[in-house]
């Protein structure tokens, strides 16, 4: 062989998807229930709402940012989906005279109706310069505020069942449509990050957004396309959301985005800017995910859930550092 | 009792791959201001540092008034009694000017902060030296040369019997420079020693009694100011001969690429004016602060230009940020090679690629990259096991190669190197020199900005040299030496 194999630069390399199969391992023999379909299909539709949101997170804390607002987002655009979805013939719907809209053109609303949430984010981070944390809590709160108004803070129930389709149809008979929603957003995000000028743009502004710049990348352009995408994968987030379970509520998605920062920051990406993969994102979410599933299954208390995904947080942050200490 | 309060001999600091200094000396008398004198890079402020503990010295010798001293860092050299107002300034912004005076040695009431005390001790410290600031008044709300006075009475605050002032004028004016010079009278009488390092010549003489001059990281000699004149010290720091490093070769010089026309930028650019020409390399000599940086800066779109016009090719350009003057054919191979030159976290690919990313399209050509990076790496002799390697491990001359091949790739008409070679190891600044020598071969129209007077008087074809953001001439290359280029950095013509 012309190419020796370097046993620990791929252990390093691919050690999040080692601790994965760890855990999937260690799951199988803790119980037998883990390793059904059902189960491993449950788990999938869970993560897949807060995954589709991590794609979008991902870019953020990418380009030396963060976004609050995804979780927010989720809320107001479930609301304005449902209001637009509710069956034809229900008595009490929230728009009396409103007549039976096409599925797609709810779907363009709620998505246009939460994005530019994300393009506000972007404008007001590229342009007056306030910190992404500030500027996407701001956005934050006034999302999840219009939720609550526009509901009058009540569900919104009895949506239509071409709307509810969106969200719960199976295709070949097993994947569930959230399922594939979520690896199509996968596939975006991975071929933005890779394959196109703009992940490329992403990756120069989080590692040195001055050396962008003086290279001739226009970093405030650059930056509203984060965030605006970040807020479309939000809604269309939302949007699933309240399709698979036939009702908003304003509480949808609540600390959704904290749980993508976390599939992300255990995946890999670097809160200092710069360094992202996919791959390891991914693993991230599903390490989360499986966490989450295995402990209900084991009948672990759900508030050491918490403590637990905290620590596992931490140490994936503490280990990160210390790998690009050593490159440094 | 020794006639001098500090002694420094065959003092030696190396860096990785550099020696800073090469067995230095400087004896200070007590009640005497002593110039340090010497070009950017002869060792000044590396000298400074080993004294006051920011750096470590490798060898050599320091006694302080008799005692040999090591201090392990600047509070430990604050304590003893040597304090310096450093070139770059580092005041707190938000907090009041007393709480600036005494950050970290706050008079105390028990555990409380004495803020009355602290008040009063700022007055009687400003009303010594006749500075008149409102010690309540918010650091931030001064201008720049008020902080300066701070600093300044800051470092007397401490009562030390060595003060170091490293430019301690770059940002005063004319009034406040005899103001520092009636301070440091006023010191010397108290019989402190001062360590006086500035580019201007006539302060020197007219404030220094004794002068250290170093050239290269090497100490050439110490004079008392009154035997030594203007021309003589020049030479001192000057005097080397430039050597074969320049691959100077003569080539055509075409017609005027670049025009630039009464450009100013805020105080840091005044009314520069030049025109460029294809083939030609264009020298840019001064001091630092002289705002040749600045001056490239606000062509390039990085700095606010707030008047002048800017032609390229006849044609008026409207520059308001880098894109639109790389879209123009301008590159900028800017100074600060990692503040905005290299994305360390990336690979040598992704560096290389970052300005020309639209040559790729939709998905991007990943052939095309890996193609156009190999040929780059191998033409600019980068050396690296691989192209995925991230660009931070490489050594700051292969960054460099890196950088400027970012620039190749893009093919700009004109291309503008700040300090291209500062900081990186012989053998690639000859490659370097050699590089911009041929792409003016080429036909491209080449700006050098270059602290080393052999470095820009070996490779250029005119100088353009700048003092205080106004350009003071433009030489010819049978004007070029390099005590005519200190005179005109200096301000002297």
């Amino acid at each position: 062989m012309s190419k020796s194999f370097d046993f620990k630069k791929f252990l390093s390399k691919n050690s999040i998807w080692i601790v994965l199969i760890v855990m999937i391992i260690a799951m199988t023999f803790a119980s037998p229930v883990f390793m059904t379909s059902g189960n491993l299909f449950n788990m999938l539709i869970t993560e897949s709402v807060i995954g589709i949101l991590t794609m979008g997170i991902v870019f953020a804390i990418l380009s030396k940012g963060i976004d609050l607002s995804p979780g927010a987002i989720v809320a107001w655009t479930a609301a304005v989906a449902a209001s637009l979805a509710q069956n034809p013939d229900y008595s009490d719907k929230k728009f009396k005279n409103l007549p039976d809209l096409p599925v797609i053109l709810i779907v363009l609303i709620a998505l246009a109706a939460g994005t530019v949430f994300g393009l506000m984010n972007g404008l007001l981070i590229a342009y007056t310069k306030i910190p992404a944390f500030i500027a996407t809590l701001g956005t934050q709160l006034i999302a999840r505020s219009l939720a609550y108004i526009y509901t009058n803070s009540y569900p919104i129930p009895n949506l239509k069942s071409s709307f509810k389709t969106l969200g719960q149809a199976k295709f070949f008979g097993f994947l569930p449509s959230i399922v594939l929603f979520f690896i199509v957003f996968v596939c975006i995000a991975g071929f933005m990050l890779t394959q196109t000028r703009f992940g490329k743009n992403v990756y120069a502004i989080g590692g040195n957004d001055q050396a962008a710049r003086v290279a001739g990348i226009n970093v405030e352009k650059n930056l509203v396309k984060v965030y605006t995408w970040g807020a479309f994968c939000a809604s269309m987030g939302g949007i699933l959301l309240v399709s698979r379970s036939g009702a908003s509520s304003t509480t949808m998605g609540l600390n959704y985005e904290l749980d993508a920062i976390a599939a992300a920051t255990v995946g890999g990406t670097s809160h200092s800017g710069g360094i992202a993969r996919i791959s390891g994102v991914i693993a991230g979410i599903l390490i989360l995910g499986i966490l989450k599933n295995g402990m209900l299954l084991l009948g672990v208390n759900s508030y050491l859930q918490q403590a637990l995904k905290g620590v596992i947080i931490i140490v994936a942050v503490v280990f990160d550092m210390r790998k690009n200490v050593k490159k440094s | 009792m020794s006639e001098y309060v500090l002694e420094m001999t065959d003092i030696v600091k190396e860096f990785p791959g550099v020696r800073a200094l090469k067995g230095v000396q400087l004896k200070l008398r007590p009640g005497t201001v002593h110039g340090l004198m010497g070009e950017n890079g002869a060792g000044k402020s590396t000298l400074m540092k080993c004294l006051i503990g920011i750096y470590h010295k490798n060898s050599g010798k320091i006694l302080f008034r008799g005692e040999e001293i090591d201090y392990p860092d600047t509070h430990t050299a604050l304590e003893s009694g040597i304090s310096m107002i450093h070139q770059e300034l580092s005041p707190i912004p938000y907090r009041s000017v007393s709480e600036n005076v005494w950050v970290g040695r706050q008079p105390m009431k028990g555990i409380i902060v004495d803020h009355k005390k602290m008040r009063e001790d700022t007055l009687a410290l400003f009303k010594r030296l006749e500075i008149s600031i409102d010690p309540d008044e918010m650091m931030g709300n001064l201008t720049v040369a008020q902080m300066q006075m701070v600093e300044i009475a800051k470092a007397v605050s401490y009562d030390s019997d060595i003060v170091i002032m490293d430019e301690p004028t770059s940002s005063l004016t004319e009034t406040e420079v005899g103001h520092l010079f009636r301070i440091i009278r006023q010191l010397r009488e108290q019989n402190v020693a001062i360590v006086y390092i500035s580019h201007k010549l006539d302060e020197i003489f007219q404030i220094c009694d004794e002068l250290t001059t170093m050239r290269d990281g090497e100490y050439i000699a110490t004079d008392r100011a009154e035997d030594i004149t203007i021309d003589e010290l020049i030479q001192k720091m000057v005097g080397r001969e430039v050597n074969e490093m320049f691959p100077k070769v003569d080539c055509p010089i075409g017609e005027t690429v670049l025009k630039v026309e009464n450009l100013s930028a805020g105080k840091a650019v005044k009314n520069v004016s030049f025109e460029l020409r294809k083939g030609e390399i264009l020298g840019f000599a001064g001091l630092v602060g002289a705002g040749r940086t600045e001056t490239v800066e606000a062509i390039f779109g990085m700095r606010h230009k707030t008047s002048g016009k800017i032609y390229k090719d006849g044609v008026e350009l409207n520059i308001k940020h880098p894109e639109d003057a790389i879209g123009n054919g301008i590159a900028l191979l800017t100074e600060d090679r990692r503040g905005n030159g290299i994305v360390g976290v990336r690979s040598i690919a992704d560096n290389t690629i970052l300005a020309n990313l639209g040559a790729y399209g939709f998905p991007l050509n990943h052939k095309k990259i890996r193609k156009d990076v190999d040929e780059y790496v191998a033409k600019l002799n980068v050396k690296t096991p691989n192209n995925e390697q991230l660009i931070m491990n490489l050594s700051g001359g292969n960054q460099q190669k890196v950088l400027v091949a970012r620039w190749l790739l893009k093919n700009p008409d004109i291309l503008i190197v700040d300090e291209p070679t500062r900081g990186i190891d012989v053998g690639a600044k000859s490659e370097i020199h050699s590089l911009i020598t041929k792409l003016a071969g080429e036909g491209k129209a080449i700006i050098l900005i270059s602290s080393e007077l052999p470095e820009v008087m070996g490779m250029s074809d005119r100088i353009l040299v700048m003092h205080e953001g106004e350009m003071t001439g433009i030489l010819s290359r049978d004007e070029f030496s390099q005590e005519t280029i200190m005179k005109y950095a200096t301000g002297e013509v």
